[in-house]
């Protein structure tokens, strides 16, 4: 972890902005959250593998150790840049608060 | 991957012939040599584009199989004199780095089938172990049982009496912690009667399981200084006495070899001090140049005392030379014009690209030359960033993408490390060759730190310049990095104008040289991306495709060099960024790295100076108020990635013109680069800091030459929109129209 921020409830504010748009511009309070979710450490961090190059992705879990494959995440495939990363931010979401975003 | 190859060289002129290697698990492939013009697969750009070149090499092949052995080590020949060796001592001063990671050889002299010889080892435990092999089969493992602490110095020795079986170990921590158990004296008794006889090489850092290349053992991680070898068992007084300085005479027959590393540190030889004269050689690259035990810190520079350098530092990741066997040539024909090409691979399904450049036979120079970057794709060369660390994923604002390259490479760390990596022992990485694959050196590669859009980095990326080249009908060279370092500025003189890549990053001063000699006889160089002339590197003087980078004092790093290594073991040049050197980027193209940032690209705004008469040319066609490169395959416009800006005071000309900037237009991925922070402070953001911005900038140089430089990695990206026609694609034609126009500036 390289962030000592806590992410709760308190930052619920930030979620329909970064539902609007994951990549870009961010408020400070949002990019906050991000350094938390985006600064997590290799084992078991989200990954995007191409499966097709600029068409479809599967999410993935890096492992976290040299030589050990990617793993790749059942079901989990996405026609969109976006469309993944609110997947992985709701994912997130829910390990840090504990709650569904719904 | 199942179809995976390279080249022995990178570029090759008309007569020349390219050797290639390749791994196929299947049992044919096919190869075609392709003109690549376009790699980039988004298909909001312009598409995969490439042209099949007919060639008698055209054809399909038998597939098979190839591996690499990672792992550096010092094998010295058997000789007679080693056959008698039966009692002996053995010491050295060590550096572990990864102790308790298996079993790993300081020494051995070990044959593996037979179980004969001997191996000094640090033990699994992490303790420093002898290993004694009866040659029948059977072997034993006496040991401290005391690990040793990583990145601590010890003096290490054994002694085996073959008579007596008396067995000694020393195990000394040259620095004495408190309530810390690192040092052990041990004396036993062996099992074994006698060391069975072999003819093996005496080697260091590693063992031999078995016959052929690929057949290491026993990997050792760390440093080792002046080891020493003797035919009886020593007292403990008189290995005190071999640990340095002139072989004591009455020692001088006992000793069989004394080994000093911080000889020829340029080369692969290991020389031997004894009279026996058992010298030795490196395989895979050890880093050399590294401090010893002895070292004061009084001595940065390991040319003034080579004494305090008698170190090598082994690591079981190292690699030089991949050793594949040669599966197809390639004679490049008179006819075949210069360009970038590849050797297509095709098997079933699988595909991969062996990229190479034809170069212009001699006399048959067009106007304009792409010069490759292919120093900084050696540098980048299989980098594992995406990974091995945790911050891409922050630095890209974004989830990491990873193709079929980067997950093989996560796999197959056989293929080597990149100057951005460290090793699995956590030092960094300070060589790196191309005479391997170089799996991030493709066309259709897809790279995290690309920006959102098409995601390319380096060669990948440096494909939307030879595309742009091609699409607005512009004849063209190519050159390469490698060239210029070998050739200097005689390579350049033919030509009206010089291209970059889009990231022209590692130069050696020869390059550099040559570089500023162009430009001072008139050259005009169009810079076409940013973060450029920013690290200093050495080629080896004599091996080839080689090169290597002290990341000292300051810059972006992904690993810092340890104080008193920052001296090139190359060359003896003091590495670390030009800018540290007193040649800062800015002196030779107007611009250097000013801030990073790998999410979303900014539009270029125009200044004053852009109405310049002078800069008229420039702008030809372009709106007074007009947004420059609001669009873009990377990150959405023309400036982003890595950006460089104009500052007088690191040496841009004072008439140089600072036509556009993306100043304030970043978002906060983008932070200033850190050899600007003498102090930490808020606000270093692409929203709030003014260092956060790519400045364009034009001046003219002495003779008639002139520099523009584009101040964005991003620019190329920019310039197929709209099927090449937009003010991007424009000012560059503008810029390249006027540059070949013979007409002095200034």
């Amino acid at each position: 972890m390289l962030t000592v921020y806590r992410v709760g409830a308190h930052d619920s504010q930030v979620v329909d902005e970064f539902l609007r748009k994951p990549i870009g511009h961010h408020s400070p309070a949002l990019q906050r959250v991000l350094n938390v979710f985006r600064g997590e450490p290799t084992a078991g961090k989200y990954v995007l593998v191409c499966t097709q190059p600029h068409k479809e992705w599967v999410l993935g879990q890096l492992s976290g150790e040299r030589g050990k494959p990617v793993k790749l995440l059942k079901g989990q495939v996405f026609r969109s840049l976006e469309e993944a990363e609110r997947a992985v931010f709701r994912r997130r979401w829910k390990k840090y608060t504990g709650n569904d975003l719904g | 991957m199942k179809v995976i190859g390279y080249s022995d060289k990178l570029s090759a002129a008309p007569g020349e012939t390219v050797r290639f290697m390749v791994h196929c698990q299947l049992p044919t492939y096919r190869v075609d040599i392709v003109r690549v013009i376009c790699g980039d697969t988004n298909p909001q750009g312009p598409g995969v584009k490439e042209q099949v070149v007919k060639t008698p090499v055209n054809k399909t092949y038998r597939g098979r199989r190839q591996t690499i052995e990672t792992g550096s080590y010092v094998t010295i020949p058997h000789c007679p004199l080693l056959e008698t060796l039966n009692s002996f001592s053995f010491q050295a001063m060590i550096w572990p780095t990864t102790p308790g990671r298996g079993r790993q050889v300081i020494m051995s002299k070990w044959h593996d089938r037979d179980k004969s010889g001997m191996m000094v080892v640090i033990a699994p435990d992490g303790s420093l172990a002898l290993v004694l092999g009866d040659g029948r089969g059977r072997e034993e493992m006496l040991s401290t049982a005391h690990p040793l602490l990583a990145r601590e110095w010890y003096f290490v020795a054994v002694s085996y009496d073959a008579r007596t079986r008396a067995v000694s170990l020393y195990q000394e921590p040259l620095v004495k912690y408190p309530l810390t158990a690192d040092a052990a004296e041990v004396h036993t008794t062996a099992q074994t009667e006698g060391i069975g006889k072999n003819r093996a090489p005496l080697m260091f850092a590693a063992f031999r399981s078995g016959r052929g290349r690929t057949v290491l053992d026993g990997k050792y991680d760390g440093k080792i200084d002046s080891p020493r070898l003797a035919n009886r068992a020593l007292q403990r007084l008189e290995m005190e006495m071999l640990k340095n300085g002139p072989l004591p005479s009455h020692l001088g027959n006992a000793v069989l070899g004394a080994w000093d590393f911080s000889r020829d540190i340029s080369s692969t030889r290991v020389s031997d001090l004894s009279p026996h004269a058992l010298h030795g050689e490196t395989v895979n690259m050890p880093a050399r140049g590294m401090k010893g035990y002895n070292w004061t810190g009084e001595v940065m520079n390991w040319q003034e005392a080579p004494e305090q350098y008698g170190a090598i530092h082994f690591h079981e990741d190292d690699l030089y030379d991949a050793g594949w066997e040669v599966d197809f040539t390639f004679t490049i024909p008179a006819t075949l014009p210069s360009g970038l090409y590849a050797a297509r691979l095709r098997a079933g399904e699988e595909e991969d690209y062996i990229p190479f450049v034809v170069k212009p036979a001699p006399g048959q120079e067009k106007r304009i030359a792409l010069l490759l970057p292919t120093a900084s794709y050696m540098a980048y060369a299989n980098e594992h960033l995406a990974t091995n660390t945790a911050l891409v994923e922050l630095l890209a604002g974004r989830l990491v993408p990873l193709d079929k390259y980067s997950l093989f490479l996560q796999e197959h760390r056989e293929y080597g490390l990149s100057c951005y990596d460290t090793h699995a022992d956590g030092s960094g990485v300070c060589y790196s060759s191309r005479l391997r694959p170089i799996l991030n050196m493709r066309p259709k590669h897809i790279s995290a730190l690309g920006g959102v859009g098409s995601s390319l980095w380096q060669f990948n990326a440096d494909t939307h310049i030879t595309d742009w080249l091609e699409a607005m009908g512009y004849e063209f060279d190519v050159i390469t990095d490698e060239d210029l370092h070998a050739r200097g500025v005689e390579l350049l003189k033919p030509y009206r104008v010089v291209l970059t890549g889009t990231h022209p990053e590692y130069h050696s001063k020869q390059m550099w040289d040559a570089m500023s000699a162009y430009l001072n006889q008139g050259g005009r160089l169009m810079y076409m991306g940013a973060n450029g002339w920013y690290w200093k590197i050495a080629y080896h003087p004599t091996l080839p495709g080689v090169i290597e980078v002290r990341r000292s004092e300051g810059g972006i790093r992904t690993w810092a060099a340890e104080p008193g290594e920052y001296y090139h073991s190359f060359t003896g040049e003091y590495g670390g960024l030009w800018r540290r050197q007193g040649r800062p980027p800015q002196m030779l193209v107007g611009i250097g790295f000013t801030a990073q940032g790998f999410d979303i690209s900014a539009p270029y705004y125009r200044l004053p100076d852009s109405f310049s008469p002078r800069a008229q040319f420039i702008f030809a066609g372009i709106g007074e108020d007009e947004v420059i490169g609001d669009f873009g395959l990377i990150g959405g416009g023309a400036a982003g990635l890595e950006l460089d800006r104009a500052d007088r005071q690191l040496g841009t000309p004072p008439h140089a013109l600072v036509l556009a900037t993306s100043r304030g237009r970043h978002t906060d991925i983008y932070l200033v680069v850190c050899e600007e922070l003498l102090a930490t402070y808020p606000g270093l953001g692409g929203t709030e800091n003014e260092l956060v911005r790519a400045d364009m900038v034009f001046f003219e140089t002495p003779n008639g030459g002139a520099v523009w430089s584009a101040g964005s990695i991003a620019w190329a990206g920019s310039l197929s929109h709209n099927k090449y026609n937009n003010n991007v694609s424009r000012i560059t034609h503008n810029v390249l129209r006027r540059f070949l126009d013979p007409t002095p500036f200034a």
